[in-house]
């Protein structure tokens, strides 16, 4: 079953294509990587699909619905979630509502609810906060649910980024170099937790990294960018040996 | 002698139960019934009183906008001037005088109506702007709100508005503090409150974790002006007269102060952010002009050492929800039951 499709997508900043005819298509519980030297486009995709920034041209669809011309939040509400390649937590508040925040497209209550806290105010709270609690225990974060984000630890703050993401039930998650700044042993337990949450949760899964380590052994497929468009899509040994990408991250062979 | 590690476990317990907040609010709200209806206190002290509890509604809900969101609204005492109009426009011309006693409330409650209506315009500019420039659209409303009036006839124009009954008393002032206190508090301690929070910590990650935040904007934005407008028509009939000038930019910057020094994001901060300088004032009232020398400079050193306020960010943990309080507690306990 396909998840996301998108279509000859296009993105013009003030006439610079920063992405340029892309397209992509993802299919149920896949896990597909997005590689590409530095400003290729790889970030403006993540955020053309999670509606950031409008397309000025092409189609982005979740499972048939259109997504081109919905504010972030519809988005987010409709199954796509994302983390973000500097950690955007909400650094003053605590581990526990950070991941509360993002049940807010499910509350199960209106305005005057909230106001009075009446109807069904009081289970629909109870819900969320066992439900935040839960998916922190699974994440083995439940022991820092009541700290403020800012102290964790990086590694820490990386995984609570993720159970946000995940806290939003998302079909379909976008990781935005998940592995930034991580040593060569928190890279290989990151793959295995990428591979877990995966199983788990049940994912389509898109990311985006730097570390070839990563791409090349988690990813079952891989999409090179430069310069707003793909250039190679393949298995990770296909792009490995293609020509093309060799020349956009090695320079060209002089002779 | 007392048993003071009892005590202590005593008042742990209390706090710990969901009775405790309600039971203290109608405490206070008896207790200024009988002060009123006894004259138990000096005519003056009430007036005091009346003060502080109208600033700590106009702390209270500024401090939701500047506080608890982030942004930086400086026109509060536009709203402020809509409700206390309002109020006065219908005490004095539409309701009838015997039944004005009973009406008050609801001619209050019109002026907030008539405030939050108002905020919905300053609402709108806020999803495109923020910052330096909303604090600019802000005070360009305020002072849209000053003219206006000026220029209306009915109201007085720059002559101000008068003939309003000393109908604002101890009680109901502080019926409308603890209404204030509840609905902002359950506001926050809400879905659409960590809405409020997610846009002042990082307003894109709030949208992208699925905060509608124009939602929560326009929400934010109706509840702080509505209970702006409830302290306007408190305070217009307390001094029972109001011109447009009571309500320009040294009184928006009042309650700017107030929130400042009682601490950002904070109810109990509001509480005694209101009530410190209200006293100030009235204690330092005998220095004369030196009075503005000297808080200014107490101001200056406050954000030196404590920029976020006396309780900023913090809470007393009475104010906070059980359910919220002890969240992780009572999930830790279930689980270990199971």
């Amino acid at each position: 079953m396909t998840v996301l499709e998108a279509n000859h997508l296009t993105h013009h900043f003030n006439g610079l294509a920063a992405v340029n005819d892309f397209n992509l298509t993802l299919e149920s519980q896949e896990l597909v990587g997005i590689i590409g030297p530095n400003g290729a486009g790889k970030t403006t995709t993540f955020n053309l699909i999670t509606g950031v920034y409008q397309a000025t041209g092409g189609s982005i669809t979740l499972a048939g619905a259109e997504l081109v011309g919905k504010k972030p939040s519809q988005i987010t509400a409709m199954g796509i979630a994302r983390t973000f390649q500097n950690i955007r937590l909400f650094k003053e508040l605590t581990v526990l509502d950070n991941v509360r925040i993002a049940h807010y497209s499910r509350a199960g209550y209106g305005p005057l609810g909230a106001l009075l806290h009446r109807g069904s105010f009081r289970t629909a709270e109870e819900k969320i906060i066992t439900h935040s609690l839960d998916l922190l225990a699974l994440l083995q974060l439940d022991g820092h649910a009541d700290e403020l984000a800012k102290n964790l630890s990086y590694g820490l703050q990386r995984r609570l980024e993720i159970a946000r993401a995940l806290a939003t039930r998302p079909k379909l998650l976008l990781l935005d170099e998940p592995a930034a700044g991580m040593n060569p042993q928190e890279v290989t337990l990151l793959m295995e937790f990428i591979q877990w949450i995966r199983k788990e949760f049940h994912l389509t899964i898109l990311l985006i990294e730097h570390q070839m380590h990563l791409v090349m052994n988690i990813c079952e497929r891989l999409l090179v960018l430069d310069f707003g468009a793909t250039i190679a899509e393949g298995k990770p040994r296909e792009i490995q040996n293609n020509p093309r990408v060799r020349e956009v991250y090695l320079g060209e062979a002089q002779e | 002698m007392i048993d003071l590690k009892r005590t202590k476990q005593s008042l742990e317990k209390a706090a710990g139960k969901r009775w405790l907040l309600p039971v203290l609010l109608l405490g206070v709200f008896l207790f200024s019934l009988v002060i009123h209806r006894f004259e138990l206190l000096d005519p003056y002290v009430q007036l005091i009183a009346m003060y502080i509890g109208i600033n700590i509604i106009l702390t209270l809900s500024l401090n939701l906008i500047n506080g608890y969101m982030g942004e930086f609204s400086v026109g509060h005492a536009g709203f402020m001037a809509v409700g206390a109009y309002i109020a006065s426009f219908l005490t004095v011309k539409v309701i009838p005088p015997q039944l004005i006693a009973w009406l008050f409330p609801l001619a209050v409650a019109a002026g907030g109506l008539g405030a939050a209506v108002i905020g919905l315009v300053v609402a709108f500019p806020s999803f495109k702007t923020r910052g330096d420039y909303l604090a600019i659209v802000t005070l360009a409303f305020a002072m849209i709100v000053k003219s206006a009036i000026e220029n209306i006839d009915a109201l007085g124009g720059p002559r101000g508005f008068l003939g309003m009954e000393k109908l604002a008393t101890l009680p109901w002032v502080c019926f409308w503090v603890i209404i204030t206190l509840w609905i902002i508090r359950n506001l926050i301690y809400s879905s659409f409150g960590r809405g409020v929070l997610a846009i002042r910590e990082d307003e894109i990650a709030g949208e992208l974790m699925g905060v509608n935040t124009r939602q929560v904007k326009i929400l934010a934005f109706t509840v702080s002006s509505f209970f702006a407008g409830i302290a306007g028509g408190l305070y217009a009939h307390l001094l029972q007269f109001i011109n447009p000038r009571a309500f320009d930019i040294i009184k928006s910057t009042d309650i700017l102060i107030m929130v400042y020094l009682g601490g950002i994001g904070s109810l109990a901060g509001s509480i005694l952010g209101a009530t410190v300088y209200t006293l100030l004032l009235e204690i330092l009232r005998p220095l004369g002009i030196w009075r503005m020398v000297l808080i200014p400079l107490l101001l200056v050193m406050l954000m030196l050492f404590r920029p976020k306020g006396i309780m900023g960010l913090r809470e007393l943990p009475w104010l906070v929800p059980i359910r919220d309080r002890l969240a992780s507690r009572r999930w830790r306990e279930q689980k270990e039951r199971t």
